[in-house]
């Protein structure tokens, strides 16, 4: 009796110390138990932004974890793309705070920050890359959080180890054979797969989209979509990605955020979700 | 077909003045306008009697220039004080687009700098403008003697009041999203700068550029006349000695070289702004 008085408490006392030593991990709630699941990668507490007098969102509060693809849907207006670079850090939020690859980045110096984002890739809607540039540049470029400096300016200073990197990158979206042609002489489709290998060649650990085939044909559109979340499935990197398109949000999503009146209004699987559910959002 | 011509109703609804009649204070504007314009001409000394009078005193000035002095060492010495000139204004328009792009850099908000440094430096380059090319020529003669060497600083420096400016308005107004996303992948400020900003930039810097040349080949066409290399001595000398043929020669000369330069340097502005397409 008092061997198993004492080897209760003593699971519950372990049980306690590994749940206060490891808060970064989140816990799903599977029948009566919690079971860790995967550590936190990003985790927005209270979140806030205003511009000037006018609020784009408050309170919006959420953990995602490491591998999770998670869809951040919402009528135009709503704040997700300003939500998005409040999570990376590139405008900083009017409340609560941003937690990235566990440190909290509005507390950040400058080199705690760039260190984090050397961990992220970004993809946007309109791709952005330089447009007199090669592509083998452009994607050299997407090693600069991790090898500052000149020699990662162009692909003809780069270090060999470098261009195999992004050639392997090019190679993963089928794009090594376009390495020295000029970045605007692609099509829209080829444009957004350089802008994945840029984002991907430092093997990061969050990706973020915005809108990645938004300025894209459907069709160009779903090959994007399909490539970039093979590579990132591959690598069981944690990703945010912002839609219009709702079939994408419940396809590639595991989970969907919804913003609406400056607020999370829905925070489900996305394989519990219809539709119907995520159309109720742009009413 | 519905007959979609107004009626009457809908023609005296329509019927809206031609002419907005001015308020009080745009009134008082317009007169204010026209009183400034009258004061500066009376301060330039405008005199229509010196006007009507001038055409046969040009008259007599182009009898006395024409024909231009044609003479083969003369030409021969106006080609090579035009040589001259046209080294002070490349050597100088080349260095000063060079010492232009750090300038910039400091100048343009939200890449490098604060927002003091942006505006100090900013101001400086307002005072460069601000001091017309022929006196920082002046100023260089004492510091630096005379000749095209004084020429040529004259010439750094105005491109550098010029271009500073331009290519910091280029690269605060290009595009920012390639530099957010390298921002974004973790690389530093002037990594960002040196491989989003400035190419993105690129062909406004090149198109800027070509200007600052145009503007550097007419500067050092005139510095002479303050000792400061060229073949704007020989203007100068021409018009002292009523040398009116020689004279001709320089101003022909300078209009074919500058008239020159600038179709070139449209061609070229053309070439390179359409490539980028």
């Amino acid at each position: 009796m008092r061997d198993t008085l004492s080897s209760t408490i003593s699971s519950v006392t372990d049980l306690l110390l590994r749940s206060q030593a490891a808060p970064d991990v989140l816990t799903e709630q599977t029948g009566a138990t919690f079971a860790p699941v995967s550590p936190i990668e990003i985790e927005a507490r209270a979140v806030s932004k205003t511009f000037g007098a006018t609020p784009i969102f408050s309170d919006v509060s959420f953990r995602l974890a490491r591998g999770e693809a998670t869809a951040l849907v919402g009528a135009n207006g709503t704040g997700k793309s300003t939500l998005l670079r409040c999570l990376m850090g590139l405008i900083p939020t009017s409340g609560g705070s941003v937690h990235l690859l566990g440190q909290q980045t509005n507390e950040a110096t400058g080199r705690e920050m760039r260190d984090i984002r050397a961990q992220v890739g970004l993809v946007s809607q309109k791709h952005n890359l330089v447009p007199r540039l090669s592509v083998l540049s452009n994607v050299v470029h997407g090693l600069l959080g991790k090898h500052p400096g000149p020699r990662h300016w162009s692909h003809s200073l780069a270090p060999q180890s470098s261009r195999e990197t992004a050639m392997h990158a090019l190679e993963r979206v089928g794009l090594a054979d376009f390495a020295h042609r000029r970045a605007d002489r692609l099509s829209g489709g080829q444009s957004q797969r350089v802008a994945i290998a840029r984002a991907i060649v430092g093997a990061p650990k969050v990706l973020f989209a915005d809108e990645p085939c938004a300025s894209l044909d459907p069709s160009a559109g779903e090959d994007v979509m399909e490539l970039f979340f093979r590579l990132v499935r591959d690598e069981n990197v944690t990703v945010v990605f912002t839609s219009h398109n709702i079939e994408h949000a419940l396809k590639y999503g595991d989970r969907v955020l919804g913003l609406a009146q400056g607020r999370i209004q829905l925070d489900a699987t996305a394989a519990s979700l219809s539709f119907a559910d995520l159309r109720g959002l742009y009413d | 077909m519905t007959d979609i011509a107004p009626s009457q109703n809908e023609r005296a609804r329509f019927e809206l003045a031609r002419f907005e009649r001015p308020s009080a204070i745009s009134f008082l504007g317009y007169a204010l306008g026209l009183v400034i314009i009258f004061w500066c001409l009376a301060g330039a000394g405008f005199s229509l009697e010196k006007v009507a009078s001038s055409p046969p005193r040009f008259a007599d000035f182009a009898a006395r220039a024409f024909p231009p002095n044609l003479e083969p060492q003369v030409l021969s010495r106006l080609g090579w004080k035009m040589v001259e000139t046209l080294q002070i204004a490349f050597a100088g328009a080349v260095i000063g687009v060079i010492l232009s792009v750090p300038v910039a850099l400091l100048a343009a908000k939200g890449l490098i700098a604060g927002p003091w440094v942006n505006q100090i430096v900013r101001t400086g380059l307002s005072f460069i403008r601000a001091v017309p090319d022929i006196a920082w020529a002046l100023v260089f003669v004492v510091a630096v003697g005379l000749g095209p060497f004084a020429g040529m600083l004259a010439i750094v420096i105005d491109t550098i009041g010029f271009c500073g400016r331009f290519f910091a308005d280029d690269m605060e107004a290009t595009d920012k999203g390639p530099a957010e996303s390298l921002t974004a992948t973790g690389a530093r400020k002037l990594d960002v700068v040196a491989c989003a900003t400035i190419p993105g930039s690129l062909p406004a810097f090149i198109s800027t550029s070509l200007f600052a040349l145009e503007k550097a080949v007419r500067s050092s066409t005139i510095l002479g006349l303050v000792g400061a290399g060229g073949i704007g001595i020989e203007l100068k000398v021409g018009f002292d000695l009523f040398d009116y043929p020689t004279a001709m020669t320089v101003i022909l000369m300078i209009a074919v070289v500058v008239i020159e330069i600038e179709l070139v340097s449209g061609w070229a502005r053309t070439k390179i702004i359409g490539e980028q397409r």
